[in-house]
């Protein structure tokens, strides 16, 4: 923990509700990347929080255009830099929370990988579309409740699986993938780093609650995204080479109801869909863990 | 950015890391206070702070800039030792 750098790149006074999870992502990427990084960052709640003009809480050169184009504008920015500097070239940070990896900005970050810029994606995953007002996104849940979905009497909350976001980076040919948890900054900042340090694109997806989003006490946003990992929703594993490493590997499962009840956005889930909710997330855990003794599953 | 503001062209912000120019303390209901006895100095506080409040004084002791906590109590649901109490703001 001592080795861990003390200087702040993203700086106090931003907007973020109390108690945000993505803000407490946002303080550990930008330590990983340092001063010398260029972010380009995707619409969402931390590029919303953190530059109400005229001020910003980045302390490196930071980059907004629209919602769909992190990844775009990320790769001009690479491009550039590629041209202009022969050494100590600047490091390109994306930023872009769930909606904008999973959905809006899908085609533009898509493509960066596919023309093998050297960047590292940052997803910081909410779940929802936070931002605007709680509405489905491409990782939502099956059952929550958002504004979009509500839970009624014969809809019951969000009817879709989240996309395995990860997966589909790593059969694109992504170099590095990692997901990571915010009760884990540590495990964070090393993730961040290595996809930054290794050449070619690299992706990691991080799990950060949302306080008004997802219904939970603002004192227990590290409570829950903890529980998220015991519980094998949010499984931690990174994809190197195209080997999947499992990085926090749980000897049993804790039940996922414990998740569950701390979040409003699940609190009229019936015992049947609970159950449900607990097979699913043991397949997917299950699933991953299998793909650790196969060796080299993506290209 | 000083008073009077001037805007740039295109939205550029010139000053890196201003918002620590916008003080957040009238956000705050509850209010960290620490018990110095049982602190073991582990930091675990600091790391979880969504506002980067939480920083290290000479003595290493961890202090809160009270100008940007917003009071959510991460801190003392973090702490390993229960050292931090949120008490209701007095005003």
């Amino acid at each position: 923990m001592n080795n861990l750098p003390e200087k702040e790149y993203f700086a106090s006074g931003h907007n973020a509700c109390r108690g945000c999870g993505p803000a407490i992502a946002m303080r550990w990427i930008a330590k990983a990347a340092g001063d010398n990084t260029v972010i380009a960052h995707a619409t969402g709640c931390m590029e919303v929080i953190s530059t109400l003009y005229p001020y910003t809480s980045w302390k490196t050169p930071w980059i907004h255009s629209a919602f769909e184009n992190a990844g775009a504008v990320g790769s001009g920015v690479e491009a550039a830099l590629k041209t202009l500097y022969s050494k100590n070239r600047p490091n390109v940070l994306m930023i872009g929370g769930d909606g904008s990896t999973f959905d809006i900005g899908f085609q533009a970050l898509s493509g960066a990988i596919q023309r093998k810029h050297n960047f590292c994606y940052v997803c910081y995953d909410n779940e929802a579309y936070q931002n605007t007002g709680y509405q489905r996104s491409g990782a939502t849940p099956k059952y929550a409740r958002t504004t979009t979905t509500p839970y009624g009497k014969v809809v019951h909350g969000n009817d879709t699986w989240q996309k395995p976001m990860p997966l589909i980076i790593a059969a694109h040919g992504a170099k590095y993938i990692a997901t990571a948890s915010v009760s884990n900054v540590v495990d964070l900042y090393n993730k961040v780093k290595k996809g930054l340090e290794i050449p070619g694109p690299a992706y990691v997806q991080v799990q950060t609650p949302c306080v008004p989003g997802w219904g939970i006490n603002q004192a227990s946003t590290i409570q829950v995204a903890k529980l998220g990992v015991e519980t094998g929703a949010y499984p931690l594993y990174e994809i190197e080479g195209g080997k999947v490493k499992m990085t926090r590997k749980l000897e049993k499962l804790v039940p996922v109801k414990k998740y569950l009840e701390l979040q409003a956005r699940f609190r009229n889930l019936s015992e049947d869909e609970v159950k449900e909710f607990q097979s699913r997330v043991r397949y997917w855990y299950k699933y991953i863990e299998s793909l650790e003794s196969k060796g080299k599953v993506f290209p | 950015m000083k008073k009077g503001l001037k805007f740039n062209i295109g939205g550029i912000i010139d000053e890196p890391g201003n918002s620590v120019e916008t003080k957040k303390d009238g956000w705050r209901v509850h209010k960290p206070e620490v018990d110095y006895d049982k602190c073991t100095k582990c930091g675990v506080c600091a790391m979880f702070c969504p506002d980067g409040a939480i920083f290290k004084d000479k003595n290493g002791n961890y202090k809160w800039d009270l100008d940007y906590c917003k009071g959510c109590g991460i801190c003392a649901q973090v702490c390993p030792v229960k050292a931090i109490i949120m008490k209701e703001e007095e005003k």
